[in-house]
């Protein structure tokens, strides 16, 4: 059953081949038997998934059965889930139950989903490998030596190793797209605006975006389309009607014109990433597409921005772990400073700590200027970068990262390298564009993906065009070893 | 050496809105500690601002009543500080982008000229929960209720020369927001709190002096105090060769002192920068010129109505109309007395001080507009007098009903019945024959200072309830001597 897409699963629901909770059991058999391998969930759910199971057999039963109904889901540990710990994957929020769902949860809930538990990630959504959870690092189920990706690598794991049908997660700088990648599975991070960001712990307010992660475009499309929509909870949300995106995923894409910028293909690409790349982009070709040179020429700026802005915002969006209301305290404070330098010192990881630190400065009076205020003019100027090739081509296509996954300590000693794996990623983050990793072959034995990137709220064309690549090839259909 | 004093306001006006300014919870005061703090409020992780739109609404109307600039598009911006009753560990205001830009009103002076009092700018933004350090065996409680209660921060020039010009600055912000109903106005419950910018220089000086910034006076009577303490203890500094040091003072009311809170080097880099999670907010012409047609009489328009309408001195028209409260009660009165000097006098006077005394709003009056017109009305019927009036406005205070039952039940009817008055007079004129005399023969110029003696006898005689304007001419008439 595990093997089964979500689109399989749901004929065989509703055929009665199998129940939900025959389905959930035999998830939560795989994370029991296989999950202490590759730490991909924070919490399981079991009696509570189980639950859910059997309301959504009742559900069916009594003919009403939602688009998802009974399928088991897993949750990155950025959303709250009422009455479940909310992680963030992070000390300051180990004790943390919240008593409300994040709109994306409720929103799924509603749609029958069954929910197995929540996933591993990096610490407050910051990291490129997984490295910065309190609970330790997700291995990667193709290499089990080398990062799964970050931030949301135990959604890309557990997809990965078959131990959820899909899993939901953040980007903000590459959070899905990237561990996508480098699991071998498709992920998709919508238009900004596109998921309510309520009841999803802030990173960066600006750029955080809710998605998906699963084995394909299509249970990308099923999983996305419950998902999405206005919520008068965030207002950054956007009221504007969500397209049905199982509906074209079909069509054809001749004609349709993939624009390639010469930026993505330059130094510091892997060549057999690179070749892989180039190889599917080929393959839009023979599907009809008309491929197409273009520039991105402030690409390369797109990194340093991103880092001031992204710590920026989370500089103040970390103020509120202060050990007063929720959350890690030290123990036995002494006074008020005491309090707070030891709540947050304690409760907060390096890396955390790093980018508020940075953060704080980029906004301090007299850096302002020269670092807040040049960082998003230098936004802008990626965005426009974007609406213009978005005026010759209707969708871009390249690299999601420079290489392949990489082993564990390869760059945790080396900031900067390690925030260069967001190259590719961070300025469709900046444009608030949406982005989609798909997998397109494999580099030294690891999944290389491929990265399509749409016009605003062009979602349905990016799973479009991800489902054609995926019905003329199969590589989204390699397993690691060892999956059985 | 003469002195100038120079003073700026900074003004926080509570917004009388249903709801916070980004939550849904309720704003209302004196609910029991943290039952009106919405996950919202708490900031707790993923909860996000939704801005109350009724908000925006309030300041742009105060923006209009003070002729201002009204932002086409504001901006919200996080002021960074940590601290237990902020729980975002920011503020959430506007400052690059506040809704109101400049604009000016008028104040009236103690020699009846008038000043222009500029403001820079009004923005809306949200208010901290409070720090309670009493009861808590030494730790501090933390109360969240009015964590995102919306605000107007007014921010005038330094354009106020005394602390009289102030408080008259203050008065009349009152009265705007009042009269717009933007702001209940209470001080005591911190609906209103005042910063005072205060500096001092020679007299001729451009250049302004360093100022120091008093913060949250929350009543007129501590603007004035802790302007006047203030500005005595920087000239005498600054005569004593020192300087003044750029600083937050705290005044104590009780003690009548003020301390330094932080100077300018402790303070904190807010580190302010657009919230990511708030959209600028554009609003359109129509939407401004819906509220500008649905806006209130204002303080100045009221004034001089009242002056030309119930023909009171301007002085009486100022003092009326300035608080919306004061100035519907009034007319409440005036309308069903129809004697709107006599609703003038007793409204300024009896009513105002004991109100004052009691450290009442006019809304919590224990008299109510009718039962005073009621009194008032007697008054000029003659049924009682100015004496008896007050004993039955202390009986109506004490909650014994109106003006008619308090005078039915003391029996405080007063004779104006001639027939019955004459008798009386008859009576004491015949008992009075060395006085009598004494009056006639007196110099005419004299005599009404004489008439006093026979109407004590009469009052006297009538247990105070003969109507001396009756007796007196009475007395005139039949005294006067018939030559």
């Amino acid at each position: 059953m595990h093997e089964q897409t979500i689109a399989e699963l749901k004929r065989g629901l509703s055929s009665g081949a199998f129940s939900s909770e025959e389905l959930t059991r035999h998830y939560l058999e795989r994370i029991e038997r296989l999950d202490d391998t590759y730490k991909s969930y924070i919490t399981v759910t079991k009696e509570a998934a189980l639950a859910q199971a059997r309301a959504a057999d009742a559900a069916r039963a009594g003919g009403d059965a939602a688009p998802l109904c009974g399928i088991p889901i897993a949750h990155k540990d950025i959303f709250c889930t009422r009455g479940v710990r909310t992680s963030c994957g992070s000390k300051m929020l180990d004790n943390f139950v919240p008593p409300y769902s994040a709109t994306a949860v409720e929103k799924l809930e509603q749609a029958g989903c069954v929910m197995l538990g929540k996933t591993n990630m990096d610490e407050f959504a910051m990291g490129s490998s997984n490295e910065n959870s309190y609970y330790g690092e997700v291995k990667n189920p193709w290499h089990i030596d080398s990062v799964p990706g970050g931030s949301s690598g135990g959604s890309a794991a557990c997809v990965a190793a078959q131990l959820a049908a899909a899993a939901t997660g953040t980007d903000t700088g590459g959070s899905i797209r990237q561990p996508a990648s480098h699991c071998g599975i498709t992920g998709i991070k919508p238009t900004y605006g596109r998921v309510s960001r309520w009841g999803m712990v802030a990173f960066a307010s600006s750029l955080d975006q809710g998605g998906v992660l699963a084995r394909n475009a299509e249970d990308a499309a099923l999983v996305l389309q419950q998902m999405a929509g206005f919520d008068n909870r965030d207002s950054t949300s956007i009221d504007r009607p969500v397209e049905d995106y199982c509906q074209n995923l079909h069509a054809g894409i001749e004609g349709t014109v993939v624009g390639v910028p010469g930026e993505y293909f330059g130094e510091g690409l892997d060549s057999a990433v690179g070749a892989a790349v180039e190889a599917a982009i080929e393959q839009f070709e023979a599907l009809g597409a008309r491929i197409k040179a273009i520039h991105l020429p402030h690409t390369r700026l797109a990194v340093p921005a991103y880092y001031i802005i992204a710590p920026a915002e989370c500089s103040a969006n970390l103020s509120r772990f202060d050990g007063v209301r929720y959350g890690y305290r030290c123990s036995d404070p002494q006074d008020l400073d005491d309090l707070y330098k030891r709540s947050r010192g304690e409760g907060f990881g390096e890396e955390v700590k790093r980018r508020i630190l940075v953060g704080t400065y980029a906004l301090s009076a007299g850096y302002y200027d020269a670092y807040y205020s040049q960082a998003q003019k230098v936004r802008r100027l990626i965005k426009q970068d974007f609406v213009d090739a978005f005026s010759d081509v209707d969708v871009i296509a390249g690299p999601v990262a420079p290489s392949p996954a990489f082993r564990f300590g390869a760059k945790s000693r080396d900031p900067v390298a390690m925030y260069l794996e967001d190259i590719y990623t961070v300025p469709v983050s900046l444009a608030g564009l949406p982005g989609l990793s798909l997998p397109c072959g494999l580099a030294a034995g690891k999944p290389v993906g491929l990265q399509l990137i749409g016009n605003y709220f062009d979602e349905a064309r990016l799973l479009n065009m991800a489902h054609r690549f995926q019905q003329a090839t199969d590589h989204h259909r390699q397993r690691a070893a060892g999956i059985d | 050496m003469e002195w100038e004093t120079v003073i700026g306001l900074e003004i926080h006006i509570q917004l009388s809105t249903r709801s916070k300014m980004f939550s849904g919870a309720s704003i209302a005061f004196g609910a029991p500690p943290n039952t009106q703090a919405s996950a919202v409020d708490l900031a707790m992780p993923g909860t996000l601002p939704v801005a109350n739109e009724r908000a925006f609404h309030h300041a742009v109307m105060f923006g209009l009543a003070v002729e201002a600039e009204i932002a086409s598009t504001s901006v919200f911006e996080r002021k960074n500080y940590f601290y237990p009753d902020l729980p975002k560990g920011y503020q959430t205001t506007q400052l690059q982008q506040p809704i109101v830009g400049r604009g000016h009103i008028d104040i009236q002076l103690a020699d009846g000229s008038t000043r222009r009092v500029r403001i820079h700018h009004a923005h809306l933004e949200e208010d901290a929960g409070k720090s309670l350090h009493e009861d808590f065996h030494g730790m501090s409680g933390i109360d969240l209720n009015r964590a995102g209660t919306p605000l107007i921060e007014v921010v005038t020039e330094p354009d106020m020369r005394s602390a009289g010009e102030a408080v008259a600055c203050a008065r009349k912000l009152h009265a705007i927001a009042t009269s717009l109903g933007i702001c209940d106005g209470d001080m005591s419950q911190g609906s209103m709190r005042f910063d005072v910018n205060v500096s001092v220089r020679r007299q001729g000086q451009r250049q302004l002096g360093t100022r120091t910034e008093t913060k949250n006076l929350n009543s007129f009577r501590f603007i004035e105090e802790a302007i006047a303490l203030e500005v005595e203890r920087q000239i005498e500094l600054l005569e004593d060769g020192g300087e003044v040091v750029q600083e937050t003072r705290l005044y104590n009311g009780e003690t009548k002192t003020a301390r330094p809170m932080r100077s300018k080097e402790e303070a904190n880099d807010y580190r302010y920068f657009p919230c990511p999670d708030l959209l600028p907010v554009v609003l359109d012409q129509d939407y401004i010129d819906a509220i500008a047609r649905e806006l209130p009489e204002l303080p100045d328009a009221r004034r001089r109505r009242f002056a030309e309408q119930y023909q009171l001195s301007d002085y009486d028209a100022g003092i009326l109309s300035g608080d919306a409260a004061t100035a519907a009660f009034f007319e409440q009165v005036a309308a069903t007395c129809k004697d709107p000097k006599q609703a003038a006098n007793w409204v300024m006077g009896e009513l105002t001080a004991r109100l004052n005394t009691a450290e009442l709003a006019i809304a919590d009056s224990p008299i109510s507009a009718p039962q005073l017109a009621g009194m008032i009305a007697r008054l000029q019927d003659g049924s009682i007098s100015s004496k008896m009036a007050k004993q039955v406005f202390e009986a109506m205070w004490n909650g014994e009903g109106d003006a008619d039952t308090v005078i039915e039940k003391r029996g405080l009817r007063q004779v104006s019945d001639s027939a019955e008055l004459e008798a009386m007079v008859d009576d004491v004129i015949a008992r009075s024959a060395k006085q009598v005399d004494n009056y006639r023969s007196a110099d005419p110029a004299k005599r009404p200072k004489m008439l006093g003696y026979f109407v004590g006898q009469i009052m006297k005689a009538s247990k105070g309830q003969a109507n001396p304007q009756a007796v007196n001419k009475i007395l005139q008439k039949k005294l006067t001597p018939r030559d």
